[in-house]
């Protein structure tokens, strides 16, 4: 076997998705939904409906009865999963049942506590032989989270971990070190939920990341109209839009409904990320 | 016998397994400086000498060691003394960090603090501080809270802070420490966090822990004045553990002073109708190590991993997760922790006002129920400290329901 058939073997579908985005220019819409919320059930046909509307990867949110690091929209959306009955292992569960049907990345968002409680190689193990491809804990940072690291690229998970406006220089470099499958750049301080604007330092910020890393950048928090996606065509490889996916969930009667505003949202948004793009000048 | 202690936590802000740092990317460059901060303060003479000047002359230290006379007569017990942190300024133990914290936010530059209050204590605690220092001060509090410990809510307003009510989740501290967290997270580059226990990310557990270590110093200078020798005892409750960490740890290194922390027994055994974290083997159940807002320690959760609702009379003690130094000592079997009930509290809190004259904060009474247990079992020659964490004039509303 050559050593590039090993190494697109070993890819994961989260590298072979932004590779394919690459080639073609275009740029990535990565959608985060709550698991669970309303219900297992109605999230696995959300997730077809997002990866059907263009969506490149999905987020499944683990719900967590103390989201630090959320507004009120994914808040609000964690206390339904959580009442729905909703837990880590189910999630999982829901994970196999969708790799069945779908050929998305999929990334697992959570916070620790419910993945440690598990135990890291117990989660490792599941996530991996039901079909995941990426884990992003919120509460950890590279600084905390060797042990973990090893534990997922053991199973061939990639990491992904958050970078942020107050990351200095040598943290965005250690970050980038302790990445795989993509880098996740949040692009103001604050904690997620959609806003009118993007910050005024996100070009800067976005530029100095690229700097210490050839990994895609996907950047979100405050994404939630195609405005905000065409800002971000030339600084990332991929915009993340979680909130104003999640209020659409909330605002619709049923899961139909929301379904199909999800993958209107998605189509929406994507189309943005594409016509951006072809705007711009070549190799610019 | 003294033994020199270990320096804890490690580099990493570690206390054995337990503590660290498990924030949002976000926060780790604001710890970070807050650590640096800190570590240049504690250098700093001068620092030292303008938090010596307030913690005498604005909060009132040092505060007495108290003979309870009657009480021990009564019990017919170890000699009881009672450290009378309830007797400084605001009426609990609080003030001595958050004027540490306080003037630190001055020296870092920062003009607004952010604190999360259970009781009230701490955020008036803040809140006087700030007015004191100059600061703009919001103080975030749950919307039960706010209900049982009102009094402390006026109070806060009356110096100046925002009391803004947190309606999520449990409504009580924890949730009043997530809405802070994302205050800051949000406000990062203009705002101190003033945590108000031993909780949290690196180095928020040992820098409060370093603020309140000041009880244990005075205690221990004092007990060797009347008594001419160290105590064999130490009581205190524990919440997140500030106050009983302050007096525990001058004595870590005396081998012979055993220490005992007092959790809430809430109303019953079952997940859910208690805090009590560390008392497994007196039956509490759902408390493992875990991970919850910054640190790893003991934390009560369901078998998945999600944080549970906790009970307690006392507002100050209502909380799922302990001290990461405080989880290090029982590991070690430094310390021991066991827990009350509600009503065992309240009952303390009678005894006390009727027999020495002090109304103690239900949260402090927790520890005196268990002592009043224990000392008449102990040798009436042997000595106990109870830290006297805060005065009971805030919890009037609920105690006069058993009157």
């Amino acid at each position: 076997m050559s050593h590039l058939a090993t190494s697109m073997t070993n890819e994961s579908r989260i590298s072979r998705r932004f590779a394919e985005l690459r080639s073609s220019g275009e740029m990535g819409l990565v959608a985060y939904i709550t698991a669970g919320d309303p219900s297992l059930e109605a999230t696995e046909q959300f997730v077809l409906a997002l990866a059907g509307a263009g969506a490149d990867v999905i987020e499944l949110g683990v719900p967590f009865s103390d989201p630090v690091a959320d507004g009120p929209v994914i808040q609000r959306a964690s206390e339904r999963a959580l009442r729905a009955g909703t837990t880590l292992a189910g999630v999982l569960s829901l994970v196999k049942s969708l790799r069945a049907k779908t050929e998305v990345p999929l990334v697992l968002f959570s916070y620790f506590n419910p993945v440690l409680q598990m135990g890291l190689e117990k989660f490792a193990e599941q996530a991996s032989a039901a079909g995941a491809d990426g884990v992003l804990i919120t509460d950890v940072t590279p600084d905390e989270g060797a042990e973990y690291r090893q534990a997922m690229s053991s199973r061939g998970l990639d990491t992904i971990f958050l970078a942020a406006p107050t990351s200095t220089d040598e943290r965005l470099a250690l970050i980038a070190k302790a990445s795989s499958g993509f880098l996740y750049l949040i692009s103001r301080t604050g904690v997620t939920g959609a806003k009118d604007q993007l910050a005024d330092e996100l070009p800067a910020l976005a530029r100095r990341v690229r700097r210490v890393t050839d990994l895609p950048i996907a950047i979100g928090f405050g994404i939630s109209l195609p405005g905000h996606v065409s800002v971000l065509v030339g600084l990332a490889d991929a915009a993340v839009v979680g909130s104003a996916l999640v209020e659409e969930i909330e605002r619709a009667g049923s899961v139909p409904a929301a379904a199909e505003a999800l993958a209107a949202r998605v189509k929406l948004l994507k189309g943005a990320a594409v016509a951006g793009m072809s705007r711009r000048e070549p190799n610019a | 016998m003294t033994t020199a202690p270990q320096i804890w936590p490690d580099a990493k802000g570690r206390f054995g397994p337990y503590g660290g740092r498990y924030v949002p990317e976000t926060l780790v460059a604001p710890l970070e400086e807050l650590e640096h901060a800190y570590a240049e303060a504690r250098k700093d003479p001068r620092f030292q000498k303008e938090l010596d000047f307030l913690l005498k002359n604005f909060a009132g230290r040092p505060t007495p060691l108290q003979f309870a006379s009657r009480l021990t007569e009564h019990l017919g017990s170890a000699r009881i003394y009672i450290k009378r942190e309830d007797l400084l300024h605001t009426g609990a133990h609080k003030i001595n960090n958050c004027l540490g914290q306080g003037l630190l936010a001055v020296r870092m530059g920062k003009k607004r603090i952010i604190a999360e209050t259970g009781a009230g204590q701490h955020g008036v605690a803040t809140a006087t501080v700030a007015a004191r220092l100059g600061l703009e001060c919001v103080v975030y509090m749950g919307a039960e809270d706010m209900e049982r410990q009102r009094l402390n809510v006026f109070r806060m307003r009356l110096l100046g802070a925002e009391v803004v009510s947190v309606n999520s989740g449990t409504r009580t501290l924890k949730d009043a420490i997530n809405e802070a967290m994302r205050d800051w997270v949000t406000n990062v580059r203009t705002t101190h966090y003033l945590l108000g226990s031993v909780l949290g990310a690196h180095p928020y557990p040992m820098m409060v822990r370093d603020f309140h270590r000041v009880i244990g110093l005075e205690a221990r200078e004092q007990i060797l004045n009347v008594e001419g020798r160290l105590p064999d005892l130490l009581v205190a409750c524990v919440g997140g553990g500030s106050n009983a960490i302050g007096l525990f740890h001058a004595f870590l290194g005396h081998a012979g002073v055993k220490l005992l922390g007092v959790e809430a027994g809430g109303r019953g055994h079952a997940l859910g109708e208690h805090a009590a974290r560390m008392a497994a083997a007196a039956g509490y159940s759902g408390a493992r190590p875990g991970v919850l807002q910054g640190t790893y320690s003991y934390v009560l959760q369901t078998p998945d991993g999600q944080i549970a609702a906790t009970h307690s009379v006392s507002a100050g003690l209502d909380y799922p997760a302990i001290g990461p130094e405080h989880a290090w000592l029982a590991d070690r079997h430094r310390a021991t922790y066991t827990a009350v009930s509600d009503d065992a509290a309240v009952a303390a809190a009678r005894t006390l006002a009727r027999l020495e004259g002090i109304i103690p904060a239900l949260e402090s009474a927790h520890a005196l129920a268990e002592l009043i247990e224990r000392a008449p079992k102990m040798p009436r020659d042997s000595v106990v400290i109870l830290n006297l964490s805060g005065r009971g004039d805030k919890d009037m509303e609920i105690l006069a329901r058993y009157i």
